[in-house]
């Protein structure tokens, strides 16, 4: 049984036609690629894996279970999405840590943000930084920091390498490459072909909606 | 009473030859507002004479369910004036109606309670408009920001949706900022009461000869009651609100 599987997903929003008759199937600890030109609906794939947006048609399982089965919030809690721009919210860095257990009713486990502070090469007296102040590489980090404090089951990137530079790129990939290699299941939307190949186990190509290749590299 | 607390027909005669000085203005500056100013002038005593002999007739009826019955008519017309400033709110007019009710009922019921006013349609009627009317333009308001809000803040809401969070903290920050907008108002004009103007309401009593220190007695009573409705309202009215910017799997519409 597939971890995670799209049965003929069709999106729809009232402009225009986005995925057409998507199925693919995400097995336990695969890294999938998705690559495609911009307006191919990568971004869409992921917003309907976390049930962000729903299928007009088609349905999305996950453990074998359609997900609208599922309480929504536990559902995007173990399907975790980070979006390609990072939007970070509040003032500090703090309050977009603290959130997460916030809405967990949680206190903040600040060894736990240490140290993956410290994995994707921030310092940690950046928590007390303005959101303002900080670059669009930090800014990128932080969400992603934001969107692992809690382990998720699957992860969905959507280009979240976009603002780094070549030095924090091969950081954070091989820091993602790392979660899959402890069972994390990845399916990471990329625009740079070299990227969507280094790691990944299934390399995916959209094209006007629809999946074009499917390409197993490992 | 003072002398000068009854204006007689002949004074207000003479008082109209006002409205031609704005008319001579208009005409010689071309301004064109001549058609616009009689219209308006027009308007005004019509609709004032009609309204004039409506509530004497209504102060004549002593019955409190003909009270209640125009209170409640009065919020219907105010929820509906109000739900239309927010079109894109789904049951906005029932959400209005409750907002507007609730502000109105607490109100009313603490005024009464203490005393300050009594359940007749001479004091019922005029303080049910002020606070229905104020409580009507504080859900315009807030209206307003919540749906360019949910607009403009859309990403932060999906941020936060993503991360697992329930549409109200998803949200939170949205309400906040509408409710203050629809508060802001009249916090801001109970800041400035007796220094840019002398309210109407204490206007209106200094003229009928009521002695300035009971007219602040008066004019602190509406402000702490426009303070309480438009907060119940404004507060009332977001938060039924924003519930119909999300579906039921918890997305953004």
């Amino acid at each position: 049984m597939s971890l995670l599987e799209m049965q003929k997903v069709s999106y729809q929003n009232e402009k225009k036609l986005i995925l057409q008759e998507i199925s693919l199937k995400v097995a336990a600890g695969d890294f999938i690629s998705l690559v495609g030109p911009s307006g191919s609906g990568k971004s869409t794939i992921l917003k309907l894996c976390c049930h962000l947006l729903s299928p007009t048609q088609g349905k999305i399982l996950f453990k074998g279970k359609d997900i609208k089965q599922y309480n929504p919030l536990d559902l995007r809690r173990r399907i975790a999405y980070c979006a390609q721009t990072p939007y970070l919210f509040g003032e500090t860095v703090e309050d977009n840590f603290s959130f997460p257990y916030l809405i967990r009713k949680q206190k903040i486990d600040l060894a736990r943000v240490q140290t993956l502070l410290s994995r994707f090469n921030l310092d940690g007296k950046i928590l007390k930084n303005r959101v303002q102040s900080l670059s669009g590489g930090e800014k990128q980090r932080i969400a992603l920091i934001r969107t692992l404090l809690f382990k998720p089951e699957i992860l969905l990137l959507d280009e979240v390498t976009s603002a780094l530079d070549v030095a924090n790129t091969e950081l954070v990939e091989k820091e993602i490459y790392t979660l899959n290699q402890t069972g994390m299941t990845i399916l990471w939307v990329t625009h740079s072909p070299e990227q969507s190949r280094k790691y990944a186990n299934i390399l995916l190509s959209l094209e006007q909606g629809k999946i074009k290749t499917r390409e197993v590299l490992k | 009473m003072n002398p000068g607390t009854t204006i007689s027909i002949s004074s207000l005669l003479i008082a109209s030859s006002l409205v031609a000085i704005s008319l001579l203005f208009s005409y010689y500056q071309k301004l064109g507002l001549e058609k616009e100013t009689i219209i308006s002038v027009g308007r005004a005593i019509i609709q004032l004479v009609l309204v004039g002999y409506i509530l004497e007739y209504i102060f004549g009826q002593k019955n409190p369910v003909f009270t209640t019955g125009l209170l409640m008519i009065m919020t219907f017309n105010a929820a509906y004036n109000a739900a239309k400033r927010g079109q894109n709110i789904k049951r906005g007019l029932l959400i209005s109606f409750v907002a507007i009710a609730a502000g109105t009922i607490i109100t009313l019921s603490i005024l009464l309670f203490s005393g300050a006013i009594h359940y007749e349609p001479f004091q019922i009627i005029p303080i049910g408009g002020m606070i229905i009317s104020n409580a009507m333009v504080a859900l315009g308001l807030c209206y307003r920001r919540l749906s360019t809000d949910f607009m403009d803040k859309r990403e932060e809401v999906e941020t936060k949706l993503a991360l697992g969070a329930d549409i109200l903290p998803a949200s939170i920050e949205i309400l906040k900022d509408s409710i203050r907008t629809g508060m802001l108002p009249t916090i801001d004009s109970a800041k400035t009461l007796g220094i840019v103007a002398l309210p109407g309401m204490m206007t209106g009593l200094i003229l009928a000869g009521v002695s300035p220190i009971m007219a602040i007695r008066y004019q602190l009573m509406v402000t702490f009651m426009m303070l309480s409705t438009t907060a119940i309202a404004s507060f009332t009215a977001c938060f039924l609100a924003y519930r119909t910017f999300f579906n039921q799997r918890k997305q953004l519409i």
